[in-house]
């Protein structure tokens, strides 16, 4: 009774979070302006996703951006947490307390406080605005995903290494690197899902004809009259399937590890 | 050649020189303008405006009754399901997990539009304003809820639960006196995950309202955007800021003291 109990609940919820999304995934195969409308099965939205030029540039312009604020913050985090790790004293600690502020803000008000200041030293409204925004966002959770694996590695293996004659730079990039290359990983995995999601930071930061899927999709909703409003559908059922095959490698990756440990 | 040695504590120098200019010279740079008026002279008027024009006090007070009402329902929902899938014993639970926490990897405003879609569908977009932008932040919120809640359920030792049962508890009772005070961590930050962004981020009370709920970060956009007053944007920041400190302080406060009594037990 319980049991059965349990696996209802299960359902439900899960009918709550799915049924959007599919309604949207079934009316991406149609070529109606309104959902609920079914004009017969057609691919002629994902035509149009893949044909308009403004739709096909805010995609990569979304993929670019992720890419490069990915890279710059998974290299300042892993910097940054391995410093904060080492210095124990005022300024590593300050360091630290720092991070933790744009995890804990509201996103609003970080991004306004960023608008504040780059209309102050003149470069608002750039390429380089929204870089650095995407960046204050993104870093403070990559040092989250490094400084466990800094806890969880042998402390003597720096010291091991400087001992048998390497610089600290070497023994920083061939020691201890490889034993955080996994929060190093998931953090800048953890980057790119954030700079993907974002929508208030590149609201406030990005050059005014610069948009992201999430800057797109918000006008679009707000203006009902947008063209492109129903080719969105499309575009969220190619972000479905992507998601599923990426789950469907992470649990065969994972299954794999789990048989060779049994090995 | 001293002065060129490298240490690894310096490495944090970089993210430190970033973080004052990027955090905290902003966030100074809000608290100077919500305390200085149009022209750049001190002044408290723009924090009289806010307590005496009646909207914005009127806003922050049903944006924080939003906060809180998605916040409750996202953890009424999401807690029977963190507490069932931890339960779970067979090799479905990771699955199962995974598909309560994939709508996180599609973007918020996409999700946001589906959900928006479906009750245009049934017919409630437009008529129930209040209704659907609750209805749309717990859509949106929920994984960030179910989380933190699974992540601590999943680490309760077993043998509590067991222990209480054998002394003659009945399952709720060991529910009320044992899992649930251990899982108070993950009840936190589960609430800091949803609170206040869902008091803030007018993108889904935008979409699910069709513009007629203002909460409290859409006032901070208009005054920024149309408003065009910096120095009122900037309280409201300010007041933000507060809330997300005294926040901090509760839920910190809260966790200190769930601390010592697991360290009790």
């Amino acid at each position: 009774m319980k049991k059965v109990f349990s696996g209802c609940y299960l359902v439900l919820a899960l009918a709550f979070i799915y049924v959007p999304i599919f309604v949207l995934v079934l009316y991406s195969f149609t070529n109606s302006k309104i959902i609920g409308d079914w004009n017969g099965f057609s691919l002629k939205l994902y035509e149009k996703l893949f044909t308009d030029e403004k739709l096909t540039k805010m995609i990569l312009d979304t993929l670019f951006l992720a890419i490069v604020a990915g890279f710059i913050s998974t290299l300042l985090g892993t910097l940054g947490a391995i410093g904060i790790f080492y210095n124990k004293g005022w300024f590593g600690k300050s360091v630290k307390n720092a991070s933790q502020i744009n995890v804990i803000n509201a996103e609003i008000v970080t991004a306004i406080s960023l608008a504040l200041t780059f209309a102050l030293i003149g470069i608002n409204r750039s390429y380089a605005s929204l870089i650095i925004g995407h960046v204050a966002l993104c870093t403070p959770f990559v040092v989250l995903s490094v400084i466990p694996k800094l806890k969880q590695m042998d402390g003597s293996l720096y010291e091991a290494a400087l001992d048998l004659g390497a610089t600290p730079g070497k023994a920083l990039w061939q020691v201890v690197l490889p034993e955080i290359m996994p929060g190093v990983f998931s953090g800048f995995m953890l980057a790119l899902t954030l700079s993907l999601d974002d929508y208030m930071i590149t609201a406030y930061t990005r050059p005014y004809e610069f948009d992201t899927i999430s800057t797109y999709v918000y006008s679009a909703v707000k203006n009902q009259k947008n063209s492109a409003l129903p080719a969105l559908r499309a575009l969220t059922t190619i972000i479905v399937i992507i998601m599923i095959i990426v789950v469907i490698i992470m649990n065969i990756q994972a299954s794999k590890k789990l048989q060779n440990n049994k090995k | 050649m001293k002065g060129l040695r490298f240490s690894r504590k310096d490495l944090c120098i970089p993210y430190g020189v970033f973080l004052v200019l990027f955090v905290v010279f902003p966030l100074l740079l809000v608290v100077y303008y919500a305390f200085t008026s149009k022209t750049g002279q001190f002044t408290l008027e723009n924090f009289i405006w806010f307590f005496t024009d009646g909207t914005s006090l009127k806003n922050l007070f049903y944006s924080i009754g939003i906060g809180l009402i998605t916040t409750l329902f996202c953890l009424l929902i999401g807690y029977p399901v963190a507490f069932i899938l931890s339960k779970i014993k067979s090799a479905k639970k990771s699955i199962l997990l995974l598909l309560f926490i994939m709508p996180m990897w599609i973007n918020f405003v996409l999700r946001a539009m589906a959900m928006k879609e479906i009750l245009t569908l049934v017919g409630l977009f437009g008529k129930y304003n209040y209704l659907n932008t609750i209805i749309g932040m717990v859509y949106d919120y929920l994984p960030f809820m179910i989380l933190p809640l699974y992540s601590v359920l999943i680490k309760i030792d077993k043998s509590y639960e067991e222990a209480a049962c054998d002394l003659g508890a009945n399952s709720i009772k060991v529910f009320l006196s044992v899992t649930l005070p251990l899982s108070t961590s993950g009840i936190i930050s589960g609430i800091t995950m949803v609170f206040l962004p869902s008091m803030s981020c007018y993108v889904i009370s935008d979409t699910f309202s069709n513009g007629k709920v203002t909460i409290i970060g859409k006032l901070i956009e208009t005054w920024f955007g149309p408003g065009d007053n910096w120095n009122f944007g900037s309280v409201i920041a300010l007041i933000m800021l507060v809330i997300m400190f005294v926040t901090t302080l509760i839920t910190d406060g809260l966790s200190k003291r769930t601390k010592t009594r697991e360290e009790e037990l």
